[in-house]
């Protein structure tokens, strides 16, 4: 911190008691979007998908623009490779100057950084948009995975889980578990997920869950370890009943979202789904979908839930990363987000807290081809407690895992 | 000061087992030969005379050159000239750079001395050649030219004429012979024919010392 | 200066070995902890990982050296020879991932080659359900692994050939009646294997501990066991890493069973093939059969390679491309407008890394066989040894830990990048060059002192120039893996600094097979022009040296 930055710290703190609380957090953000100017900021995203990448561009260009703040996407395969450098860095001791600044994360991962103490916070709160979020209609924004995020994250996307076919060659998709049942033993070859522990695999066995269990609230508890076999036993019987008809009789599983949908624009899969309702629509303005692709959602609802950005505890530009969490909250780049040429990712803010100007952007947006519209897509399910996600894909291993 | 070549007490052992044993002396002028079947220590000998002696010999007696003990010296301090039964000439330079790269640094008038070495060896005009367009009796030439023109004080022959064909070989022999008189440069040639012995003229011995 | 030069040769060894094994024992450190080899025996899928690794890594080194030796034996001084040996030198640079990802398009029930035969052949108006990539016995990952590997022994074999006198070797053995397998295996084989052994060893190791391509082609029910442990190494909740490094110390003990049992079945075929020739079999009649296997394997080979890159660069321009369509239905430069303005500083990191640490490598290769030449120094096996050890030692069993001792110093960013590109760098730099300048005749340099010129004349004005050729090879060699390098790309520079190797893989992890082509492209594109640039540099500087044609 050089002496510039320290006095206007000090300014900061030295005014803090005599003003009110809206008026502090005004003055407390001047100084850190002071401080965050000419600082680099290290974003860890998942770099699989190219429209994400450039949307992550195009956010450091407004950063630069208008806050001074560098903004580098470090493009990586798997979240947990973050996370683990972090944990790294604080085993060896580096308290400051980490090499990741900003992380984009939900579920596991949040609860293992939260529970490690490697994260930053709370920050969010101080954020100057996040009164325009939709805390209420949303409660997914401050609930991750049943974990409150206690202002230790920041939500910037909204995603919940649709299925994806072609109705070029089909025409009435299934919509309950039970009829997906029927419709893969019916069409042996044409259906899979991602091999669990994969994050939309472990999804799909959550889903089979919701639309199996007798009681799908326990699901917001621990899971328990004496009551398991039998509260998962309905999920067991669909996967042993389905298993041989699936895409290569079961005995090989796609990698993760992408690899699915690879599959489907191969047609080698009739029915895919994605944790983004967008997804589909994207991908048919970028030509790589044929357009014939329509999404669905089941009858009682889908699992939902929010994207967020958290900031580790060594990084160095902390200030830096809250500006970028802020900006990827103002409506602008919410609006952009959820165009479906662009991302296609649903906002996370109120459309109702916003001014007419901002809601505007969001009403011109074209919802593209595939796209369910907000009133079609049905409930969002509250994501189960991130300890099932564990144990559903341990046990998932355990009975498939050695392709016997 | 004796001028030439002494070789005193020369012994090399390998391991414990006698191969070399020379006492002799070589003048300006004269040419000694080292005649033995292989394995029989001619190449060793050479070896040390020109300070490139493999550790596992051990090398006793001293080498003097014009009353200089270059038993220890490093090969380029010696001003020992060799040539080899293949001529080496480096294949990425020209037959002048060939030369050039022999030559003392710091002369004056390198290229004209280039030139006047060359046709003084009947090989005006080629400097500017490939040494691999020349003919083997042409490069044998090229390869002495570049051992003298290092000024060397003795010199080594080994078995430089066993890849010549039989008439270019009596041609470049002769040739090599008088030139090294001419200078007065004590030589010693290893070979394993005995016509190259002959036509040397001086002393013929074997690596251990005996007489033939 | 002299001293140190002197000390360059042990220097180097060390800044190979300490890397090596600080990094394996901070990986493998948490193998120790309580409940971590419990942990990794409960897994279910580890008998069939561990026979995978197995497997996969035996079988496709044996069919990878097989096919080298038998395309050696002969089709050597061919036609087919020259133009095969053209064509695969480039391919040694691809990087692995992309390698297997063209491969994969190549084969897959929705890939290319169905998409050829369909529906005219096979009557297939959707992809098949067929588990030919990925399947349970590691078929396609052996293939892909053999594809890969053989070019680069075929390479390393060939920069061994001058040292063993193969030509005259084996116009004796064929005087004698020999056919010319039977030539090449009796005469031949055994000089040459004694030079191939560490590269093969090297082969076994990686074929066994292959992250990438497992991931790609191999089985994933369960998966080889390496990509079982980077799986558990990279675990959201952090809680497998002792099971990680429980994991990563079985793969090392695997390697080292494997090794053994490799150097078991050297020792009986060197047996069987003295037996053999002292017996006086000639066996003409295996050499139309031979020459055939070795032409097949070849073209498979170098079709399987050349097909799936040029897979990868068609989708690189392709619009929508549905099976069964054996072609896009649009083109479009689409994916390389969009990926344009990130290639510039990507292609930067790159070039930087691979010049810095094939130029590093280079120098430190030449010092240490200088000082080699100079003291009389006898290379000795322990020494090969420790040079071979980061191509033996599975990268997932040390990078891990060296990537926290890193931090631990302090030390980051593109420095640490640099150094950790040279430990995989060098190895290759000093192997193919050692040959070459250990066969340059002891003469030139005798004959360059006799002549006066001081033991640094002689290295700058007569044997570096002579050893022209393959000291822009070995840089060549030296830059091409450079490239390729993943994990220590994104473990040392904390995942700061992309090239076009952890941009490729990590967009592999989305399948996004356009992106993919553009990349792979570039990554093959940049190596194949350093080796262009060292062959055509000494042509042009010696086309009026004949002496010094290749």
């Amino acid at each position: 911190m050089d002496r510039r930055t320290f006095s206007r710290l000090m300014l900061a703190s030295a005014a803090l008691p005599a003003l009110p609380r809206a008026a502090r957090a005004v003055v407390e953000w001047d100084g850190i979007t002071d401080i965050a100017r000419g600082q680099t900021v290290w974003w860890h995203a998942w770099g699989g998908d190219p429209k994400i990448n450039d949307f992550i561009t195009w956010v450091g260009e407004l950063a630069l623009e208008r806050y001074g703040v560098t903004l580098n996407q470090v493009k990586i395969a798997s979240t947990a490779d973050s996370v683990a450098a972090v944990l790294a860095e604080r085993d060896a001791g580096k308290t400051t100057g980490g090499s990741v600044d900003l992380i984009w994360i939900n579920g596991e991962n949040f609860a293992a950084m939260k529970r490690e103490g490697l994260l930053y916070g709370p920050f969010v709160e101080n954020l100057p948009n996040w009164p325009l979020v939709d805390m209420a209609g949303k409660p997914a924004v401050m609930t991750d995975f049943t974990l409150p995020t206690e202002g230790y994250e920041s939500p910037w996307a909204m995603a919940q889980l649709v299925f994806e076919y072609d109705s070029a060659r089909l025409t009435d998709p299934p919509r309950t578990i039970e009829e997906l049942k029927d419709w893969i033993l019916a069409n042996p070859g044409r259906f899979t997920f991602p091999k669990p522990p994969d994050y939309l695999g472990v999804t799909f066995l959550k889903q089979v869950l919701y639309g199996t269990m007798p009681d799908p609230s326990v699901l917001q508890r621990p899971a328990n370890p004496a009551t398991f076999r039998r509260r998962v036993a309905p999920l067991r019987d669909f996967l042993a009943t389905v298993r041989d008809a699936l895409w290569r009789e079961g005995r090989a599983y796609p990698e993760n979202e992408a690899a699915l949908g690879q599959l489907l624009a191969d047609g080698e899969i009739d029915i895919s789904f994605a944790f983004n309702p967008g997804r589909a629509s994207a991908e048919i303005a970028a030509g790589t979908l044929p357009d014939t692709i329509r999404t669905y959602t089941l009858k009682g609802g889908t699992i939902g839930n929010a994207s967020f950005v958290a900031i580790p505890f060594n990084s160095g530009a902390k200030e830096g990363a809250q500006v970028i969490a802020n900006l990827l909250l103002s409506p602008e780049v919410q609006a952009r987000a959820q165009d479906a040429t662009v991302l296609g990712f649903q906002t996370v803010l109120n459309l109702a807290a916003l001014t007419e100007e901002d809601r505007a952007r969001f009403a011109m947006l074209d919802l593209g081809l595939a796209t369910l519209p907000p009133d079609k897509i049905g409930p969002a399910l509250l994501e189960p407690h991130a300890s099932w996600a564990t144990a559903l894909a341990d046990d998932w291993t355990a009975l498939y895992g050695s392709g016997d | 000061m004796t001028p030439g070549l002494s070789l005193q007490g020369v012994q090399i052992d390998r391991a414990g087992t006698p191969l070399v044993r020379i006492d002799t002396h070589v003048a300006p002028g004269e040419v000694l030969t080292i005649m033995g079947p292989s394995g029989s220590g001619k190449s060793t000998l050479l070896a040390a005379l020109i300070g490139t002696l493999d550790p596992a010999f051990t090398l006793r007696g001293r080498i003097l050159l014009d009353g200089r003990d270059v038993t220890a010296l490093p090969t380029r301090d010696r001003r020992i000239g060799i040539l080899f039964q293949d001529t080496l000439l480096f294949p990425h330079l020209s037959v002048a750079g060939n030369l050039a790269f022999a030559l003392p640094r710091g002369l004056p008038g390198r290229a004209a001395r280039i030139e006047a070495a060359l046709a003084e060896a009947g090989l005006a005009g080629f400097g500017r050649r490939d040494p691999e367009t020349l003919s083997g009796g042409e490069r044998a030439r090229v390869a002495l030219l570049r051992t003298l023109l290092a000024e060397p004080k003795a010199i080594l022959l080994d078995e430089p004429f066993s890849r010549l064909d039989a008439d270019r070989r009596a041609q470049i022999r002769s040739f090599v012979f008088q030139t090294i008189r001419a200078r007065s440069l004590p030589a010693v040639l290893v070979t394993h024919d005995a016509e190259d012995a002959t036509a040397a003229e001086g002393n013929v011995i074997s690596p251990d010392g005996r007489s033939f | 200066m002299t001293r140190l030069l002197r000390a360059v040769p042990g220097l180097t060894l060390a800044l190979m070995a300490v890397p090596v094994a600080a990094g394996l024992a901070a990986t493998l450190g948490p193998a120790l902890a309580p409940g971590a080899l419990s942990a990794l025996l409960a897994w279910p899928g580890l008998p069939r990982a561990v026979m995978l690794s197995l497997t996969t890594g035996l079988a496709s080194t044996t069919l990878a050296l097989a096919i080298t030796l038998l395309i050696l034996a002969t089709l050597r001084g061919t036609r087919a020879f020259a133009a095969l040996l053209r064509l695969l030198s480039p391919l040694l640079s691809v990087p692995h991932a992309a390698a297997a990802l063209g491969l994969a398009f190549l084969i897959a029930p929705s890939g290319w080659i169905a998409r050829a035969l369909s529906p005219w052949a096979t009557g297939w108006s959707q992809a098949p359900d067929l588990l030919i990539l990925n399947d349970p016995a590691g078929l396609s990952l052996t293939l892909g692994l053999v594809a890969k590997e053989v070019p680069f022994l075929l390479l390393m074999a060939l920069a061994a050939w001058p040292q063993i006198a193969a030509p005259s070797r084996l116009t004796l053995a064929q005087t004698l009646g020999y056919g010319q397998t039977a030539a090449f295996a009796f005469t031949v084989l055994p000089p040459l294997y004694r030079q191939l052994r560490l590269p093969v060893y090297a082969v076994l190791a990686y074929a066994m501990t292959s992250v990438e391509m497992g991931m790609i082609l191999g089985p994933n029910l369960p998966p080889p066991l390496s990509v079982q442990v980077a799986g558990w190494m990279t675990e959201a909740s952090l809680a497998q890493r002792g099971t990680a490094a429980a994991g990563a110390a079985l793969q090392l003990v695997l390697v080292l069973a494997a090794l053994a049992l490799w150097r078991g079945a050297e020792i009986a075929a060197r047996h069987g093939l003295t037996g053999m020739a002292t017996a006086g079999l000639r066996l003409p009649g295996l050499d139309a059969p031979a020459r055939l296997l070795a032409l097949a394997g070849g073209a498979a080979v170098t079709a399987g390679l050349i097909a799936g890159l040029a897979g990868l660069a068609l989708w690189s321009v392709a619009g929508l491309w549905r099976f069964p369509a054996a072609l896009p239905e649009s083109l479009s430069l689409a994916t390389w407008a969009r990926a344009a303005p990130t290639l510039g500083p990507i292609t930067g990191n790159t070039l930087g890394l691979a010049l810095g640490s094939a130029g590093l490598a280079l120098i430190l290769a030449i010092a240490c066989l200088e000082a080699e030449h100079r003291f009389r120094l006898r290379p000795s096996a322990p020494a090969l040894w420790l040079l071979w050890l980061p191509l033996i030692v599975p990268q997932i069993t040390f990078l891990p830990g060296l990537h926290r001792l890193a931090l631990e110093l302090g030390a980051g960013g593109f420095a640490a990048t640099l150094a950790g590109h040279l430990v995989f760098v060098l190895p290759y730099v000093f192997l193919s060059l050692a040959p070459a300048w250990r066969a340059l005749d002891p003469r030139f340099a005798t004959l360059a002192a006799s002549l006066g010129a001081s033991p640094g004349r002689s290295l700058w004005a007569i044997r570096l120039p002579l050893l022209l050729r393959p000291l822009l090879t070995a840089f060549a060699v030296g830059f091409a893996v450079s490239v390729g390098q993943y994990l220590a790309t994104l473990l040392l520079s904390g995942g700061r600094i992309a090239t076009l190797t952890t941009e490729a893989v990590s967009l592999s992890s989305g399948g996004n097979r356009r992106l993919i082509g553009v990349y792979a492209l570039l990554q093959m594109a940049l190596p194949a022009l350093v080796f262009a640039l060292a062959l055509l540099g000494p042509a042009l500087l010696y086309r009026n040296r004949r002496g010094m044609a290749a």
